[in-house]
């Protein structure tokens, strides 16, 4: 098991609690879309499975481990502004390679053994941006900014792979190609996928469980399978207009 | 701006110069090419070199002064609302307040010596510096700094990577606005109270000793003192913060 929340309550000062004695599980290698209105807590999950937030009663488990910090094998990709504008796509994509000089995989002290840079160029070249190593962010398309942030945290070698809205502000056939790409690494790099979106298609295309979440406090998950994600083409199905139209009428009733 | 420019703007300064002193023709105003004459003629034989690097040194000791002390504090009251609510009013009150006023006060509370100049420019530094590195660092995403502690970055690393270049420009903002005040408030604390500096150097040799070349000499080193701080300042943000002039 991936991911498991035994009980976990979590609040905001002076709000309901986002979460109440909320219990999910996530298995190792599964691909999870979080769905659900802004405002739901998704991105409080998202922040509570990295280890940067802490529920105030119950547990995160990852790996079969309580999370107390971030933890070395987990990738975070956020919407936007994840990536430093001062650094090139080259020093963005190897910022964690370089963190990991300052404080070893354990959170703490860098092991003298620990080689930086080994599969960087790979992954520059594997995401197309090698053209682009030496431009800041500012310079570059929003697909561009977001294979980088992709670079640097697959250079990594995450086991498990958490995005928070991650192609939400990119054009049609941009989000398009790399929710492509994200499942293509997905099962290639054997990850344990959590998107978390607002976007029904996205989910619906990124997920092969979709944990829905509605306003606070949630207090049991509501899953939903839909296990032909993984389908190519699953986009021009049927039983992809058929599962959008389910999310959608349960997104409202709950609404 | 072009090199070629800038050389033209020179030129034209000084033909204008020269053309005053032609019309002018008397000693209080020499041309440049007797002024340069005198600058070089003091730097090498007279102590405007001694005079000089003690200005110099005052200049570089208050700056390292107010980067070492602001950056941090600023840094610290960008990044904890509480903090800045506890100090911005004080900050509000003293930002304002042309330093160079408090220069007989700071006089009789450091006396004599290099303190009191070295005080007077941090001042005007430290609350220049201390306002736009607080302002830039309230203005870090928070989603920047999490995605990079999800990187496995803690404190030092966060420092390091996020909070020191989000603050360099402030910094070169800070000092690129403020280094001519600070060479102007050099030169009247140099006044007084002492026997070493480009600003006694000005009014020993103007008002005291009537050597008008000397003077000059003095007048020009100070403005090429200016000059280069300032330029050195624009070559640093060149270089450190190329990011920010890309499109």
């Amino acid at each position: 098991m991936m991911i498991q929340l035994d009980s976990l309550t979590y609040c905001y000062p002076g709000a309901p609690p986002v979460f109440q004695d909320f219990c999910w599980q996530a298995g190792t290698g599964e691909a999870w879309a979080v769905l659900g209105p802004s405002g739901c807590g998704k991105t409080t999950l998202l922040y509570l499975l990295a280890g940067l937030r802490f529920p105030a009663s119950g547990g995160v488990r990852i790996a079969g481990h309580p999370l107390a910090r971030p933890r070395p094998h987990t990738g975070l990709i956020l919407q936007d502004y994840g990536l430093l504008p001062w650094a090139t796509v080259r020093q963005n994509a190897e910022l964690g390679l370089r963190v990991r000089s300052f404080y070893g995989p354990d959170g703490k002290h860098a092991p003298e053994k620990f080689q930086p840079q080994a599969d960087l160029q790979v992954w520059l070249e594997r995401l197309g941006l090698t053209p682009f190593q030496d431009k800041y962010p500012a310079q570059l398309s929003g697909g561009q900014r977001q294979r980088t942030a992709i670079a640097r945290t697959l250079a990594l070698k995450p086991d498990l792979l958490l995005m928070d809205e991650p192609f939400s502000s990119l054009d049609a056939p941009t989000r398009a190609g790399l929710q492509n790409l994200t499942l293509e690494l997905w099962a290639e790099q054997k990850l344990t996928l959590v998107v978390v979106t607002h976007a029904i298609e996205e989910a619906v295309v990124l997920g092969q469980r979709i944990l829905l979440l509605e306003a606070p406090p949630n207090r049991q998950p509501q899953v939903i399978e839909n296990p032909a994600a993984r389908q190519p083409d699953f986009r021009d199905t049927a039983e992809y207009n058929e599962m959008v139209q389910r999310l959608r009428r349960l997104l409202e009733a709950g609404g | 701006m072009k090199r070629r420019d800038l050389a033209l703007a020179t030129l034209a300064l000084l033909l204008v110069w020269q053309l005053g002193a032609y019309l002018l023709d008397k000693p209080i105003l020499p041309g440049p090419l007797a002024a340069l004459q005198a600058l070089l003629y003091e730097l090498l034989y007279g102590d405007l070199l001694e005079h000089l690097l003690a200005s110099l040194w005052r200049v570089f000791a208050s700056t390292a002064l107010a980067i070492a002390l602001a950056a941090p504090a600023g840094l610290a009251l960008g990044q904890s609302k509480r903090l800045n609510n506890l100090f911005a009013p004080l900050i509000y009150l003293l930002y304002p307040i042309p330093k160079v006023v408090l220069t007989p006060i700071v006089l009789l509370f450091f006396g004599l010596g290099d303190l009191p100049k070295i005080i007077l420019i941090f001042l005007i530094l430290f609350f220049q510096i201390l306002v736009l590195v607080r302002d830039q660092a309230a203005a870090i995403r928070p989603e920047l700094a999490l995605s990079v502690r999800s990187l496995g970055a803690g404190r030092r690393a966060l420092f390091r990577f996020v909070y020191l270049p989000a603050s360099l420009p402030a910094i070169l903002t800070a000092l690129r606005q403020s280094v001519g005040t600070a060479v102007a408030v050099l030169y009247v604390a140099e006044l007084f109270a002492t026997h070493r500096g480009l600003g006694y150097y000005i009014y020993l040799n103007g008002s005291t000793l009537y050597n008008y070349p000397a003077m000059y000499a003095g007048i020009l080193a100070l403005s090429l003192m200016g000059l280069g701080l300032y330029f050195g300042v624009d070559w640093l943000e060149s270089k450190l913060c190329a990011w920010q002039s890309v499109t």
